[in-house]
């Protein structure tokens, strides 16, 4: 009852706010904990935001989050504001958005990682397990030991859906292959352990690994550090980290959350936004590997034409890439 | 304990001092605000109003409060038995358990009034055992306390990822999240009573818990000062021998204690999980666990000090939140940087301001004995 005059009351002001203003939207953001500079996931939202700011030159409001309860206060907030659309990151955000989105009708979400399904509501997500897949491959082709590592943040179903695809590709590549897995803790701060990963990957190398893939955001420098430090080879994850220590990163699994971010503003000022679900994969360009000058002394031709072959089968579905969300299981 | 503040009135001790160490806090924080480049007394101004000066700010503020004042009480009641409860964190988390197992189990088939003192009873019972075991371990085995309840924060950590992510969350969902609880399991939010007594507010996340964390105070100091455990358990805390010589056990005392430190702790889980989120989820305790040593330090482990130092707290908690969103150059670190020195001015410099307020005091005091001496001459 009261919620219902609320949202009328809500969907007039923001009605009358849009009329005000046709043309010019007052888009927001809400960073989830890790923090808008995380080097990884959040930062590659932010990047995004900060592309289209610049090139627009409409300012949006962003708020960064310490604890649960402060999602849905922070979103309810940028509604009450008139912000429109509202982008959310990461998984976490998907409760307060569904709520503020029920309240807020008029106003226009975009979640990423996640799944809303409501009609104001944009769902993106990426299909990571076909990118990690892919990585997995060349871990396994670069390999001269036979055990590839994974060095996850913290234990949660995303991670286990990245170290699934990985554990595919790698045995694609090379049957035989043994993958060893780490997770880095069980706190949140898992994500920025770089000391941590560090012990990790160093563990991982005394147990034959010659090639270790960190799906852990910030902890992955750690990863890459000690990979340089024993001469090994490390993969960078969601943004291209290649640059990061060339010689050392073999590849990264890239993951645009920086375009679907910025797609998201774009699309609102175009008058091109439309709520629904989007799986961003290899065929979308959501995901992908990573090839650039940096690494390109990495790859062997053959090994370009081997991955090249698996990314063209799997969008053409000829290879299937079990998605460990799906039923939150991983088949050996 | 050099001066001897014995000679201040009460009043200057718990209502002046505490109020000058929060003045020269805000004053620092003024500093740093002018420092990068913003109106210190504007950012002040926003931080009050976001946290008392309208409905849904006073609503997250009480919310916070209501944490605040759980780990506040743990950590003091922990403390007048002479032990140093560092873990009420972990005790917060696997007291969330324990009432989200009792309700997951039991909320499609009990009513509300019956599972309303289940997840009470369940978040302490499981808060107390999880203090129970460096308990045990301290008053038996002599294992430090300070430093096997941090490492029971670990244990609770990992243990709590392990559940959520393998044994309880909801299947086909990428959040480990247990799935939400029956209506009859979630306690009301105060905009819901509020609007059954026709006041229409903002929604909060604050909820009936508040009054249990009242109720809570009030049975904390009847417990501590109006028993005769109450008294036993002072009396280890101040001194152990001669505490034994008197007939006490410090044994028992140990425990008993901790358990009652943990469950109260525990109740944070009975505010977060029943009150606000419906459903288990990792990471809600959020460092409330943490704070409460703060708290309990800057209320003088006593149950009202807690309460107000609680206030205190969500005020700056709400009013931190409401300025990183107002102002787009006060970072969430800023805002941590804030409530850091609040902490470390009202709590670490607690005596600080003791000795320069008793000799102004004793100015006062001397020049009014002058004043009366002249006028009877």
């Amino acid at each position: 009852m009261f919620r219902t005059t609320l949202t009328t009351i809500a969907g007039a002001v923001l009605l009358a706010a849009t009329v005000a203003s046709a043309d010019e939207i007052k888009p927001a953001v809400v960073f989830d904990m890790g923090g808008k500079f995380d080097k990884s996931f959040n930062q590659g939202v932010n990047d995004g935001v900060m592309r289209f700011k610049e090139e627009t030159g409409i300012a949006y409001r962003e708020f960064e989050v310490t604890n649960e309860t402060q999602r849905e206060q922070a979103i309810r907030k940028m509604a009450q504001r008139g912000s429109d659309p509202i982008l959310g990151v990461g998984f976490a955000q998907v409760p307060a958005i569904e709520a503020v989105a029920k309240e807020f009708p008029k106003a226009r979400f975009t979640i990423i990682d996640g799944v809303v399904d409501l009609p104001n509501v944009q769902s993106v997500v990426f299909n990571e397990h076909e990118g990690s897949f892919l990585v997995g491959m060349i871990a396994a082709m670069a390999s001269k030991t036979g055990k590839v590592g994974f060095v996850g943040g913290m234990d949660i179903p995303l991670i286990r859906k990245f170290a699934c695809g990985y554990v595919a590709g790698a045995k694609h590549a090379n049957p035989k292959i043994v993958v060893i897995q780490n997770m880095t803790g069980t706190t949140p701060s898992a994500w920025n352990d770089p000391g941590r990963g560090a012990e990790l990957t160093k563990g991982q190398f005394d147990r034959g690994v010659d090639v270790v893939y960190a799906a852990a955001g910030g902890t992955g420098t750690g990863v890459y550090q000690a990979a340089k430090d024993a001469g090994k080879l490390a993969i960078g994850v969601d943004s291209n980290q290649n640059y990061l220590h060339p010689g050392t990163m073999l590849t990264s699994m890239v993951k645009r959350v920086d375009v679907a971010a910025y797609n998201s503003f774009k699309s609102a000022l175009d008058g091109t936004w439309k709520p629904g679900f989007q799986a961003l994969g290899l065929a979308e360009g959501g995901v992908d590997w990573a090839l650039d000058e940096h690494n390109k002394a990495l790859i062997t031709d053959k090994m370009k034409a081997s991955v090249e072959q698996a990314k063209a089968d799997i969008i053409a579905g000829k290879i299937q890439v079990h998605d460990y969300m799906s039923d939150n299981t991983c088949p050996r | 304990m050099s001066a001897a503040p014995a000679e201040l009135p009460r009043w200057i001790d718990i209502g002046l001092i505490p109020v000058i160490n929060i003045c020269l806090a805000l004053l620092v924080s003024g500093l740093i605000i002018l420092a990068i480049g913003e109106n210190p007394v504007e950012a002040m101004a926003i931080m009050i109003r976001g946290a008392l000066g309208y409905g849904e700010g006073i609503g997250y503020t009480l919310y916070y409060t209501t944490n605040f004042i759980f780990t506040g009480l743990a950590v003091a009641i922990a403390f007048h038995a002479g032990l140093f409860n560092i873990g009420g964190e972990g005790q917060a988390y696997i007291g969330g358990l324990g009432v989200g197992l009792a309700i997951l189990a039991f909320d499609s088939t009990l009513p509300f009034f019956l599972l309303l003192p289940l997840g009470i009873l369940a978040g302490a019972a499981f808060g107390a055992a999880w203090a129970a075991i460096p308990a045990w371990l301290q008053a038996y085995r002599g294992s430090h306390i300070v430093i096997t309840t941090i490492m029971f924060n670990f244990i609770a950590y990992a243990v709590m990822v392990y559940l959520m992510v393998n044994v309880l969350i909801k299947p086909g969902q990428m959040s480990p999240e247990s799935r939400e609880f029956a209506a009859a399991g979630q306690l009301p939010f105060m905009h819901e009573m509020l609007a059954g007594i026709g006041i229409t507010v903002t929604p909060t996340p604050l909820n009936l818990s508040i009054v249990w964390a009242l109720l809570c105070c009030v049975g904390v100091w009847a417990y501590i000062w109006r028993t005769r455990w109450g008294y036993e358990l002072r009396a280890v805390g101040h001194n152990e021998a001669a505490a034994v010589y008197a007939g006490a056990r410090p044994r028992h005392i140990v425990v008993a204690a901790m358990c009652i430190s943990g469950a109260l702790a525990g109740f944070v889980g009975f505010n977060e999980i029943m009150g606000v989120h419906h459903r288990l989820l990792l990471n809600f305790p959020a460092g409330y666990g943490f704070t409460g040593i703060a708290v309990s330090l800057m209320g003088r482990n006593h149950p009202v000090g807690v309460v107000l130092a609680s206030l205190l707290f969500g005020v700056l908690y709400q009013g931190g939140a409401e300025l990183a969103f107002e102002v787009p150059t006060i970072t969430r670190e800023l805002v941590v940087t804030i409530q850091g020195l609040v902490i470390l001015f009202s709590g670490a410099l607690a005596y600080m301001s003791t000795p320069w307020v008793t000799r102004v005091w004793r100015a006062l005091l001397a020049w009014r004995a002058g004043a009366a001496a002249a006028e009877g001459a």
